[in-house]
């Protein structure tokens, strides 16, 4: 009693941590990874040393605070590291890649923790609009629908890319130690932007998750393809982060506030200095327009796409873009709806044109990647018809898309990984051919994703389709809608083509009898849960999709 | 306040930087164009930070904000100079007309 | 209201104009002859010599290295200030929250320390 007493009370403010506890989760998680990895072979004195720690900061937290349930799972958590780390001290990559995984199921656990909470508050709230709920750490975070829908996205997204990475990886000797920590951070970097509720967390987060992507990309470091695509990647965000940023500083200039809700009601009560927040809000749409790669902005997708591993490339495409989409959600239907007189007419044209040139371009493409990457371009096209709707139809369209998207594109590249790993290059049409007589299954695997990607009724590609144009007709905009049913067929074309050449033609004369597939068990996981998922949502469950994401179609206020 | 001076130069020093990206083939200088633009941004964060406490708000938003800024542009020259570093061991160049290995 | 965003508005004109000139006159003043010694790195006037300098390059690259890590190291310094100005209303929290990110920081310097970026051969 006496030790108890001698403990100085701790004043803690109110700041609530929760708010951000997926992020604290991945980024600690992160850490850790980075930390076992450097140091080596005294990888478990160092893992010992994180659990005196985390066991001593939770004891304190706990006599202090009285609370149990934080500091238990902290404490267990530090418990479960050090015992990982003894179990498999010898294989570094290993207890990395599994470090990797646990972070980011737990951070869907917390997540979902956090979405029970919201849920809850949601009962009896006026379900027409988008209903408001707590802007959390100084009105810096959201905790909303979005955020937590697309929380969840992302780290699905993490948590498939980790075991499609590690054969892959190893094959191509890229399989160095700071491989996952940086996919866990470019993580938090999503999660952190998909609920920022103000502009200075908006643009710390883009910084965060593009940094490690930078790297991601070029990680393959001796193979020119790779360099080349860090470099576009990086000169082209860096200056589209500038671009934003400087749109970020005339909102603040015009409304005096960098808090989003704040910054969109300062604007719509404006009377004289409209020229201002115009200018403000076409900066904001190319610096977004960047990271989500839209016609114009969407020079570097392609050559990005074609160049980072492939992995990482399945996972640019998915987790990125939901998380750029989140924050641009927030940003224009959330907080600039009143003054969607003004966006919704760009918007529209920059939808038309990403889904056209993104699906016509595709059709000429001979890399398999690289029409894929045309292909996420216009997938980005689609999800703007959400954004022009500016219904609460359009925003739930938006999350279902996304997270439909990310197990296409996981799921397509993933195979094309494991092809790649066979055949030591990447993945020409030509290469593809026949494919299916000798390797049947990945060969359906492939087919599955592709004609998903499509929006072939009875995938899940249709549902998410389906759940964007019905928004777009909603909200009046059917000719908008024409062109995207245009652009699907031309797409189609060139999925199709795809299916054909592994299925109808033959194998190539003059070309090797090839090693059969030996698909890694982590590989073949991701690959098969990014299938099952597609089923499911395409055939059993699309209405328990569309309906959580109806529920969460929220932004706070 | 007259306010109309540091905003007009942030606008001029933004505009040095995109007229550099746009022209510059040399990886390094686009780097260095980028960082400008994010220069004069920080006198943009720093200038309307100074108008809202004219207006009497007592938090210094601008001001810290641009405290990021600084951080995280040198986070970003940072790993930007060792993307070109890597390119140019490999190719012995840094002209970004180079880096055309992908076109179709 | 309106008198006071004249500025800005003069200022995107300017900033319009400005570009414009640069690149008219640019393109219509300098002729254009580029040959080796004018795409040669500009070195205070030393003839960029690849064989003199040591180490076989213009610039040990190690230079580069301990510059990069100097400014990233120094610049997340400047989060002490605001920190330091308000850490009597946040007492002992403030200095735990600090400890955090200081050991975050600390993190990092192990890694660069292990990974070789302080050694100078």
């Amino acid at each position: 009693m006496t030790l108890l007493a001698q403990i100085p009370p701790l004043q803690i403010p109110d700041i609530a941590w929760s708010a951000i506890s997926p992020e604290l989760v991945l980024f600690g998680v992160g850490i850790l990874a980075l930390l076992l990895d450097t140091a080596g072979p005294q990888r478990l004195q160092a893992s010992f040393l994180v659990f005196g720690f985390a066991a001593a900061g939770a004891g304190y937290i706990a006599l202090s605070t009285e609370q149990s349930v934080l500091p238990g799972l902290v404490g267990l958590a530090a418990l479960g590291q050090f015992a990982l780390t003894a179990i498999w001290r010898d294989r570094p990559r290993l207890l990395s890649a599994l470090l990797a995984a646990l972070g980011f199921a737990g951070a869907i656990g917390v997540t979902t923790w956090q979405w029970g909470a919201y849920s809850g508050r949601l009962v009896g709230a006026d379900a027409a609009t988008f209903v408001g709920t707590d802007s959390l750490l100084g009105g810096m975070v959201a905790v909303d629908g979005v955020a937590l829908f697309t929380r969840v996205t992302v780290c699905l997204a993490g948590l498939v890319t980790v075991p499609l990475s590690f054969a892959y990886a190893e094959e191509r000797r890229i399989h160095r130690g700071e491989y996952y920590p940086l996919l866990l951070f470019a993580a938090t970097g999503m999660t952190l932007l998909a609920s920022s509720a103000d502009f200075i967390m908006v643009f710390i987060a883009i910084e965060v998750l593009s940094l490690s992507l930078y790297i991601l990309a070029g990680f393959a470091k001796r193979d020119l393809n790779s360099q080349e695509a860090a470099l576009k990647y990086f000169l082209l965000g860096a200056f589209s982060s500038a671009l934003l940023l400087y749109g970020i500083a005339l909102v603040y200039g015009v409304t005096g506030s960098t808090n989003i809700a704040e910054a969109g009601r300062a604007f719509s009560s404006l009377d004289a200095p409209q020229g201002m927040a115009v200018a403000a809000m076409a900066l904001l749409i190319v610096g977004f327009g960047f990271k989500t790669a839209i016609v114009p902005f969407h020079m570097w997708t392609p050559d990005v796409y074609q160049g980072a591993p492939t992995p990482i490339t399945g996972f640019m495409a998915a987790a990125t873009k939901a998380a750029a989409f989140a924050a641009f959600l927030r940003v224009f239907v959330g907080a600039f709806a009143p003054l969607q007189w003004s966006w919704t007419p760009v918007l529209w044209v920059l939808a038309a044109l990403t889904m056209l040139a993104g699906a016509i371009l595709a059709v000429v493409q001979n890399d398999v990647k690289r029409m894929l990457g045309y292909s996420a371009v216009a997938h980005a096209g689609y999800v703007l018809i959400g954004f022009v709707a500016v219904n609460r139809a359009g925003v739930s369209g938006v999350l279902v898309y996304l997270l439909i998207y990310t197990f296409m594109s996981l799921g397509s590249f993933g195979v094309l990984a494991l092809l790649e790993r066979r055949n030591h290059k990447a993945m020409a049409i030509d290469d593809l051919r026949g494919l299916g007589r000798r390797d049947p299954v990945p060969a359906g695997m492939l087919a599955l994703f592709l004609l998903s990607l499509a929006g072939i009724p009875g995938t899940a590609g249709f549902v998410a389709k389906f759940a964007v144009f019905r928004a777009g007709i909603e909200a009046g905009h059917a000719a908008l809608v024409v062109i995207a049913v245009v652009s699907s067929v031309i797409a189609a074309f060139f999925y199709i083509r795809v299916i054909v050449a592994m299925f109808m033609e033959d194998v190539p004369e003059g070309v090797a009898a090839e090693a059969p597939l030996a698909p890694s068990t982590g590989m073949s996981a991701g690959i098969a849960f990014s299938a099952a998922v597609m089923v499911a949502f395409g055939t059993v469950l699309p209405f328990l999709l569309v309906d959580l994401a109806d529920q969460a179609a929220t932004f706070v206020s | 306040m007259q306010a109309a001076f540091p905003l007009v130069f942030a606008a001029l020093l933004f505009c040095v930087g995109v007229f550099g990206v746009l022209s510059r083939r040399n990886a390094v200088l686009v780097l260095m164009s980028v960082e400008l633009m994010l220069a004069a941004v920080t006198i943009n964060l720093v200038t309307f930070g100074l108008l809202a406490a004219d207006r009497g708000d007592v938090v210094l938003t601008g001001q810290i904000f641009a405290l990021f800024v600084l951080a995280i542009g040198a986070a970003e020259v940072g790993v930007g100079l060792a993307i070109i570093l890597l390119l140019y061991r490999n190719r012995a160049t840094v002209n970004i007309d180079d880096a055309d290995l992908m076109k179709y | 209201m309106l008198a006071e965003y004249l500025p800005v508005a003069v200022l995107f004109v300017i900033a319009f104009l400005f570009v414009a000139l640069s690149l008219l006159v640019s393109s219509k003043l300098g002729p254009s002859r580029p040959n080796p010694v004018k795409n040669a790195a500009y070195e205070s006037g030393i003839i960029p010599d690849p064989e003199t300098a040591v180490g076989g390059s213009r610039f040990p690259v190690r230079f580069y290295l301990v510059a990069m890590l100097f400014i990233i190291f120094d610049v997340e310094a400047v989060f002490l200030y605001p920190w330091a100005t308000v850490l009597r209303d946040l007492s002992w929290y403030g200095l735990a929250v600090m400890g955090v990110f200081v050991a975050l920081l600390f993190e990092s310097y192990y890694y660069v320390l292990r990974k070789g970026g302080l050694e100078w051969d």
